[in-house]
C-alpha cells in the first residue's frame, strides 16, 4: 500500500501535508462517513482519487460515481435516511443537475446524517461561469459551511458532518478551487472505533418523507426549526470567529472591522499583517444562516465595517437588513463596482480596497507597470492522437466543402476544445448535455442551414439522453456526432455506463436502437473518409440522424499501457 | 521572516507535481512552514500548468498565491512557461532555474505568436536585475526526467538557508517510486554538478 494510503486510514492521529480534497477524506474517515457517491468535476475529483487509493478492503467508505449529480444526491440521501453518514460531491455547476433532488432534501430527517459537498470556482478557473452556489444553499434550506484552506477544510468537516447528524439535516459544504487545490501542513485526530452497522433503519411513521401538497407544510416548519438550531449554534462554533492579529485599537480615533469568509478572510490577514492596522475581523465559517446577535453585537462595536465577499452580494444584503432591523448606526462598506462581483479576492484585489475606504491603513499602491514583453498564448489543445481531433479534421473538411454554411453546436468534454482553431466547430456552448436540445431548436423551421451537434459519451448518459429522444420523437433534422472515447476524459478518465468499468457495458449503439433512431451509422474516428460519408449521409437524410465517431481516449490508453508495463517489470523482480 | 516565493511552471505531463512535492517535502524538512497551491485547468491537453510555492513563518503566511511580480525563484519545465513566469511574475533581483525544453504551442506553430529564444529570456530577466540558470542535459534518459534535472540545480545553490542540497536529494528519494531511484539520482546529480 502506497505511503499516502497508510497514512490516510492511519488510526491515531497525526500531522502532514495534504491538500484541501485530500484533508476532507480523511475528515471523512474521522466523520465515520459510510456512503459516499460523486460526478466528477473540477475542482473535485482528487477527493475521489484520495479515497479509491486506500485499498478496498480496508476502505470503510462505500464509494460510486453516479450517471450524474443528481443521482448521486439522490444515492447518498437513500443511504442516510437508512441511517449511515453520507457525503455526496460534484463541480459548481453539478448542483444545477441535482437541484429537483437537493431542494427537497432539507424537510425530511436524514438520520445518518448527509453532507453535501461542492467545488465552486469563483475566478471561473476550470467551468463555464462562476456561479456563486450560497443562493442555492438558501434556496435549498441547508446551512452552509464555508472553508478557506486545507485545514479548516478538515475541521470544518468534522463540525459539519456532526451537526448534520445531530439535526438529521443535510449540510452544504462549500468549496473553492483554490481551497480544494491548497496544500498545507494539518495536524488530523485520530479514527474513532467506528462500528459501522449497516442495519438498514428507514422508517416512515406516516407522510414525513411525502413532501406532496399540504403535507408540505409541516416539513417545511420542520425544516425552518432545524435551521434556527443552526443559527444558535453558529453563535459558539469555533468557524465563526474574531480575529484581531494586531490588537484593536482605534485607527485615527476609528474603530475599524471587516466581516468576510473563506479565502478572502486570509487576503485580509495578509493585508493587514503587511501594514500593521489594527482591525477585527469576524472571518464567518458558517455563513447561511447568520446570527443576528453575533452580527450585531460585532457592528455595534465598530463605526465603520467593510463586508468583504467573493462574488455575489450575499452577506453584503443580508447584514444590511440585519443592521436596519436591529437600528444599527455603523458605517457599513460593501464593495463598489461590478468589477468586484467577478474574480477571486487575491490579497492585492483586497489591498486595492481596503485602501479605498482607508487610505490611512492601507497606502494606495501603484499600478504594477504592464511588462513591456509580449507571450505567446498557450491554449489548451486535444491530445496528439486523440480521435475527437481526427473527427473534427474530417467533419471540418465536410463542411467547408458541401455544407458551408451548417450550423455545429458543442457539447462539454474534451471535444470542446474543438470550437478553438485550427478546427473551429461546435461555435455555440451552453452546459453538459445542452447540444441535441439546442440543436433541436435550431432545426426548427429550418430547412436552409443543416445542424450537427456533438456529445460525448460520459455526456450521453448524464444528460444527454433526454435531448436524444426530443429529437427522436420529432425526428427533427438534426446530425448528432457521438464522441465515444470510452471513459470521461475531460475531469481525468473516470468510468461511465459505456467504458466497461463497472458492471456490465450499456452499450450506446443498442441504447440509440431502443429509442428508435432511424438513421445510424457507426465507425471509427481515424477512417476520416467512411465518417464524412456517413455525416454527409446523415445530414442528407431528411430527420435525425446519429453517428457515431469511436476511438478510445489515446491519453488514457497511453497511461494504462504505461501502468500494465511497470506492474509486469515490479512482478518479474519480485520473482527473480 | 517575509516570505520566499516559488512559482512552478511547465506544461501539462512534465511532472510539476512531484517537483513541487519535493520542494515542499524540502522546505518542511528544512524546518519552514510552506503554503502551496497548484492551478491546472485543462492539464491533459498540454495546457499550462503552475505550482505556487510559499515558504516562511507559520504566523506570516496566509494565502498560497503569489502575488506577480513577487516571486523570488521562477522554475520552469520548459523556455515559454519559464519567459511566462520571468515576465508576470519574476521580483525584480530574482531568480529563474528552468529546463531548456521546447513545445510550441499550436498560436506558435500557426505563425500568430513568437516563440522566445534563451537569449530573449536572459534580456527578460535582466530586465529585472534577476539572474537566470539554463538547465539542459545532453544525454538525458527519458523527457519525464527533466523535473528531476531541474531540482538537481536547484539543489546545487542553497537559495533559502537550510535549504540544502542534501535535504532536496533525500526528499527526491523517498518520493521517487523505487524503480525509478537510481535513474533520478544519476540525473540529479549530473544537473547539480553541471551548474554554471
Ligand atoms: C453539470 C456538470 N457536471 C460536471 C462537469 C464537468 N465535466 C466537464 S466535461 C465532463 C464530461 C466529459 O466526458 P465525456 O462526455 O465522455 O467527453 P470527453 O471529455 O471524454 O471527450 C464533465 C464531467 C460539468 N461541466 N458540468
Ligand atoms: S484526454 Fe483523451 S479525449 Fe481528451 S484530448 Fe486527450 S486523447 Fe482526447
Amino acid at each position: 500500500m502506497s505511503k499516502f494510503a497508510d497514512n490516510m486510514i492511519r488510526k491515531d492521529a497525526w500531522t502532514g501535508l495534504m491538500m484541501g480534497n485530500h484533508a476532507l477524506v480523511r475528515a471523512m474517515l474521522e466523520s465515520g462517513v459510510m456512503v459516499c457517491s460523486a460526478y466528477p468535476g473540477s475542482p473535485t475529483p482528487e477527493i475521489a482519487a484520495a479515497i479509491e487509493i486506500i485499498p478496498e478492503e480496508q476502505r470503510p467508505i462505500h464509494f460510486e460515481w453516479a450517471t450524474n449529480e443528481k443521482v448521486a444526491t439522490e444515492t447518498a440521501f437513500g443511504a442516510s435516511i437508512n441511517g449511515h453518514l453520507s457525503v455526496v460531491f460534484f463541480k459548481s455547476v453539478g448542483l444545477n443537475v441535482a437541484l429537483d433532488t437537493a431542494v427537497q432534501l432539507s424537510m425530511l430527517d436524514c438520520i445518518g446524517g448527509m453532507v453535501v459537498v461542492i467545488g465552486d470556482d469563483p475566478g471561473a478557473n476550470s467551468s463555464q461561469n462562476e456561479q456563486d452556489n450560497r443562493h442555492v444553499g438558501r434556496l435549498m434550506m441547508m446551512p452552509i459551511f464555508e472553508p478557506g484552506s486545507p485545514s479548516e477544510t478538515y475541521s470544518m468537516f468534522l463540525e459539519a458532518a456532526e451537526l448534520s447528524k445531530k439535526l438529521k439535516m443535510p449540510v452544504l459544504f462549500r468549496m473553492t478551487t483554490h481551497v480544494c487545490h491548497a496544500r498545507e501542513l494539518i495536524e488530523f485526530g485520530a479514527i474513532p472505533d467506528f462500528d459501522y452497522d449497516w442495519t438498514p433503519r428507514f422508517h416512515a411513521e406516516g407522510l414525513e418523507y411525502w413532501p406532496i401538497t399540504t403535507a408540505v407544510f409541516p416539513l417545511k416548519r420542520k425544516a425552518f426549526a432545524k435551521l434556527s438550531a443552526v443559527e444558535k449554534h453558529a453563535l459558539s462554533s469555533p468557524s465563526n470567529k474574531v480575529l484581531s492579529p494586531n490588537g484593536s485599537e482605534p485607527e485615527n480615533g476609528k474603530r475599524l472591522g471587516v466581516i468576510t469568509h473563506s479565502i478572502p478572510a486570509y487576503s485580509v490577514l495578509e493585508c493587514m499583517d503587511e501594514s500593521g492596522s489594527s482591525i477585527d475581523v469576524l472571518k464567518l465559517g458558517i455563513t447561511f444562516p447568520l446570527n443576528p446577535e453575533q452580527i450585531v453585537s460585532f457592528l455595534n462595536e465598530h463605526d465603520e465595517v467593510f463586508i468583504l465577499e467573493e462574488l455575489d452580494r450575499i452577506l453584503e444584503h443580508e447584514i444590511k437588513a440585519i443592521a436596519f432591523d436591529n437600528h444599527v448606526k455603523t458605517k457599513i462598506l460593501v464593495r463598489p463596482d461590478i468589477e468586484h462581483l467577478m474574480h477571486e479576492f487575491v490579497p492585492a484585489r483586497v489591498w486595492d480596497l481596503l485602501s479605498g475606504f482607508w487610505p490611512d491603513c492601507f497606502a494606495p499602491k501603484p499600478q504594477r507597470a504592464e511588462a513591456a514583453e509580449e507571450v505567446s498564448p498557450r491554449l489548451a489543445q486535444m491530445c496528439p492522437g486523440c480521435g475527437h481531433r481526427s473527427a473534427f479534421f474530417a467533419i471540418r473538411e465536410l463542411i467547408d466543402e458541401e455544407f458551408p454554411d451548417a450550423i455545429t453546436v458543442a457539447d462539454i468534454g474534451c471535444h470542446s476544445l474543438g470550437s478553438m482553431k485550427p478546427y473551429e466547430m461546435g461555435t455555440v456552448l451552453l452546459c453538459m448535455g445542452h447540444s441535441n436540445g439546442t440543436a433541436g431548436g435550431l432545426a426548427i423551421g429550418n430547412d436552409k442551414r443543416k445542424v450537427v451537434c456533438f456529445i460525448g459519451d460520459s455526456t450521453f448518459f448524464h444528460a444527454g439522453l433526454p435531448g436524444i429522444i426530443n429529437n427522436v420523437l420529432y425526428d427533427r433534422n438534426v446530425t448528432l456526432v457521438v464522441l465515444e472515447n470510452y471513459t470521461t476524459a475531460m475531469t481525468g478518465h473516470q468510468p461511465h455506463a459505456a467504458s466497461g468499468e463497472i458492471g456490465d457495458k450499456i452499450k450506446i449503439p443498442e441504447v440509440l436502437e431502443a429509442l428508435g433512431v432511424k438513421f445510424l451509422r457507426s465507425v471509427d474516428a481515424y477512417m476520416q473518409d467512411k465518417l464524412k460519408d456517413h455525416i454527409r449521409d446523415s445530414m442528407n437524410h431528411k430527420g435525425f440522424g446519429v453517428v457515431i465517431a469511436k476511438h478510445p481516449c489515446m491519453l488514457k490508453f497511453i497511461r494504462d499501457k504505461r501502468k500494465r508495463a511497470e506492474a509486469t517489470k515490479r512482478a518479474e523482480s519480485v520473482n527473480r | 521572516m517575509k516570505s520566499y516565493n516559488i512559482f512552478i511552471s511547465g506544461v501539462g505531463g512534465q511532472g510539476i507535481g512531484l517537483l513541487a512535492e519535493v520542494l515542499i517535502q524540502s522546505c518542511l524538512a528544512a524546518g519552514y512552514a510552506v503554503l502551496g497551491v497548484d492551478t491546472h485547468g485543462l492539464a491533459q491537453r498540454g495546457g499550462i500548468v503552475v505550482s505556487h510555492l510559499r515558504i516562511g513563518n507559520k504566523d506570516k503566511l496566509f494565502t498560497p498565491r503569489i502575488t506577480p511580480g513577487e516571486a523570488d525563484l521562477i522554475v520552469g519545465l520548459e523556455r515559454l512557461e519559464a519567459y511566462r513566469g520571468i515576465v508576470n511574475y519574476m521580483r525584480d533581483g530574482g531568480t529563474c532555474i528552468y529546463y531548456d525544453a521546447e513545445q510550441q504551442p499550436i498560436h506558435v506553430r500557426m505563425g500568430l505568436s513568437q516563440y522566445p529564444s534563451h537569449e530573449e529570456l536572459e534580456k527578460a530577466v535582466a530586465e529585472r536585475h534577476g539572474k537566470v540558470e539554463r538547465v539542459f542535459i545532453e544525454d538525458l534518459p527519458d523527457v519525464r526526467m527533466q523535473n528531476t534535472a531541474v531540482l538537481g540545480r536547484i539543489a546545487s545553490f542553497e537559495l533559502v538557508e537550510g535549504l540544502t542540497g542534501d535535504i532536496i536529494r533525500e526528499q527526491l528519494l523517498e518520493i521517487s517510486p523505487s524503480s525509478a531511484k537510481d535513474a533520478n539520482l544519476k540525473v540529479f546529480e549530473q544537473a547539480s554538478a553541471a551548474r554554471a
